[in-house]
């Protein structure tokens, strides 16, 4: 069995956002380059299903559209414990242009499990895995809350509008993980990091023939909250009072 | 022109998201001279489908098939397809939940449908077609050009809001019976369902506690306020990490993404990435003990104290208030 999992690069949680060029374009000084959290914690379960005693993982690949710069992330996935990572050289210009691009590279290539975030903490579109899947014409699972194979079968749990599921699920098929999938994200141990240095990178080069459906034009930061009116520890009547007058909420 | 509007239902009845993007595309068919078409898939009593009219659908396609009665995002994206192109929409809009998240991205690919989720308001303008959307978690808001002629958009709970309802006769309803290929490769093998509670992605006010809450028996004061207000009930990662609520509860960058309009949040500190999943509610309040917590920063309404103290007088009062 063979797993794939969809990484994509995202700043740093705690980054502070800024725009520059007119409002056009991100700036990047200073921003820490992550992990996508979803698709961290996506890796790490593949991770933990291959290093399950009798395992019918074989490998697990890792796959990135991005330009050079972002191979320190993929080499940090290299060093959490994939065992090959392919790099499809072009930059993301929307959703579908990265589905397309890694539809055209993947179509190839036979993957039991594709796995990618819910959503990436960058445009959270919540789009690539459901459009790749499409693509592929394979059948995708979304909003999946846990992975697990038990013999020959393949049990997914997910969220459903109203309720969770657990769905036996045929292979070849993408999934989009969500909390739970992985508990807490693996830390790369010094011996991974060594060993990430000589596992495979492959560089693809992207094709041309796809065009993106949407164009980011501009940016806006959200202006600040109006300031908090405070009341003291004794006065929570007061408050009700506001939310019942003032804001008209209870 | 057409809008088709994906109305879910939750055992046989329409959810309130169903409304409320009825009510936003009737204010976009205003503006480009369009008609709105609901469709609805599942067991629908034909009065609950009549209501739609009220909120500004002049037709109903319904599609009651046993083989949807499992979501299969390939056979539902196949039908909804169908239905779109049957009915030649140009915009078509779903709910930004786990139902708007499973299908449009493959809707997209499949119609070469320029998508955007999570709109967080009317387009900006029509031609060009520009909608807001929030990206970076939060912390910025990009405007989205929709370079295609089908457009899909998603919106998330409560960010729009229900129009007043009029009595607008009837819509024309018409049952439906997809072609659509029905083969599927997965099986359904149990299903939890939360019908009894109030759902935390869709509740206009939630009720949060963090770890300032000491441990998960001090929960019975979140779950009072809660009951009283017709909450939801939410927490912060930590509280879920530590296994004193549920998962299902945890908001925030890495849990779920809400936009109720009051969120209270007792004993919480307001990491960036707490904020990060509740920014969109339309009106925060904050009980922590910490004057200088950032929670402070993004709420409207805030009390320093003691949250084990505040929390049953806030209780107190708002229950005067109701029976009043
Ligand atoms: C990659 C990443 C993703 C993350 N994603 C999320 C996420 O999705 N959601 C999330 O919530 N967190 C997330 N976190 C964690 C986040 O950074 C914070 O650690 C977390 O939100 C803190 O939770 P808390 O406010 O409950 O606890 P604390 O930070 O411990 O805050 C407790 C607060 O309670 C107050 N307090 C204590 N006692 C009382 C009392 N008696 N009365 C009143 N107030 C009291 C304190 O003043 C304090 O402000 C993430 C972190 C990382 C690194
Ligand atoms: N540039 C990319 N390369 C590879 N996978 C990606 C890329 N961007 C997004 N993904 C995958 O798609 C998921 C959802 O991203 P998005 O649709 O952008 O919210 C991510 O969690 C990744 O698994």
């Amino acid at each position: 069995m063979k797993i794939l999992v969809c990484i994509s690069e995202v700043p740093d949680t705690t980054s502070k956002i800024k725009h520059i060029n007119d409002n056009k374009e991100l700036d990047k000084t200073g921003i820490q380059w992550i992990i996508n959290p979803w698709d961290e914690l996506s890796l790490t379960r593949a991770i933990e299903l291959k290093e399950t005693p009798g395992s019918k993982v074989e490998s697990i690949t890792v796959v990135h559209v991005g330009l050079q710069d972002s191979e320190p992330t993929i080499r940090k996935a290299l060093a959490m414990g994939a065992d090959n990572a392919i790099r499809i050289d072009a930059q993301p210009q929307d959703a579908y242009y990265v589905a397309s691009q890694l539809a055209k590279t993947i179509a190839s290539m036979d993957f039991d499990i594709i796995l990618t975030g819910l959503d990436s903490a960058d445009f959270n579109g919540s789009s690539v895995g459901g459009m790749l899947a499409q693509q592929l014409d394979m059948a995708s699972i979304s909003a999946v809350t846990a992975l697990n194979l038990e013999g020959e079968k393949i049990l997914v749990n997910r969220d459903v509008s109203g309720g969770t599921q657990t769905l036996e699920v045929q292979p070849p098929f993408l999934a989009t993980v969500q909390k739970g999938i992985a508990i807490d994200p693996r830390i790369p141990a010094m011996r991974g990091i060594m060993m990430a240095r000589s596992k495979p990178l492959e560089v693809l080069e992207a094709t041309n023939e796809v065009t993106p459906l949407t164009e980011y034009v501009s940016y806006e930061v959200p202006p600040p909250r109006e300031a908090c009116r405070k009341f003291p520890e004794e006065n929570a009547k007061e408050l009700a009072h506001a939310l019942h007058n003032e804001a008209k909420l209870i | 022109m057409t809008i088709l509007v994906y109305t879910e239902n939750r055992e046989g009845r329409l959810i309130k998201a169903a409304f409320e993007l009825i009510s936003y595309a009737k204010e976009v068919a205003q503006k480009t001279n369009a008609r709105v078409v609901a469709l609805s898939i599942g067991d629908v009593n034909r009065d609950e489908l009549m209501k739609t009219a009220n909120y500004g659908a002049t037709r109903v396609v319904t599609i009651n098939d046993e083989k949807l009665s499992l979501m299969d995002n390939k056979r539902y994206i196949s039908v909804v397809a169908e239905v779109a192109e049957k009915e030649q929409a140009e915009i078509i809009l779903l709910p930004d939940n786990t139902t708007g998240k499973a299908l449009t991205p493959g809707l997209s690919a499949k119609l070469k449908a320029g998508l955007v989720s999570g709109v967080a308001s009317l387009p900006q303008s029509y031609d060009p077609f520009i909608v807001k959307k929030k990206v970076y978690s939060g912390k910025s808001i990009a405007n989205v050009k929709i370079l295609t002629d089908r457009k899909i958009l998603t919106l998330p709970s409560n960010s729009f809001g229900v129009i007043e309802p009029e009595s607008n006769g009837e819509p024309q309803i018409e049952e439906f019976t997809p072609d659509a290929d029905m083969e599927s490769k997965i099986n359904l093998v149990s299903m939890n369902k939360v019908t009894d509670k109030i759902l935390l992605s869709e509740a206009e006010i939630v009720v949060s506690g963090g770890r300032g809450m000491k441990g998960p028996e001090n929960w019975g004061m979140i779950e009072e306020l809660a009951g009283l207000l017709n909450a939801a009930t939410a927490c912060s990662r930590p509280v879920s990490d530590e296994g004193w609520r549920p998962h299902s509860e945890h908001v925030g960058q890495t849990g779920k993404v809400i936009a109720p309009n009051l969120y209270i949040a007792c004993g919480i500190s307001g990491a960036i990435q707490h904020v990060a999943g509740i920014s969109s509610s339309k009106c925060i309040v904050a009980i922590n003990k910490d004057d200088e917590a950032p929670i402070f920063d993004v709420a409207d309404y805030g009390i320093v104290g003691d949250v084990q103290k505040v929390l049953p007088q806030l209780t107190q009062a708002i229950k005067a208030i109701k029976e009043a």
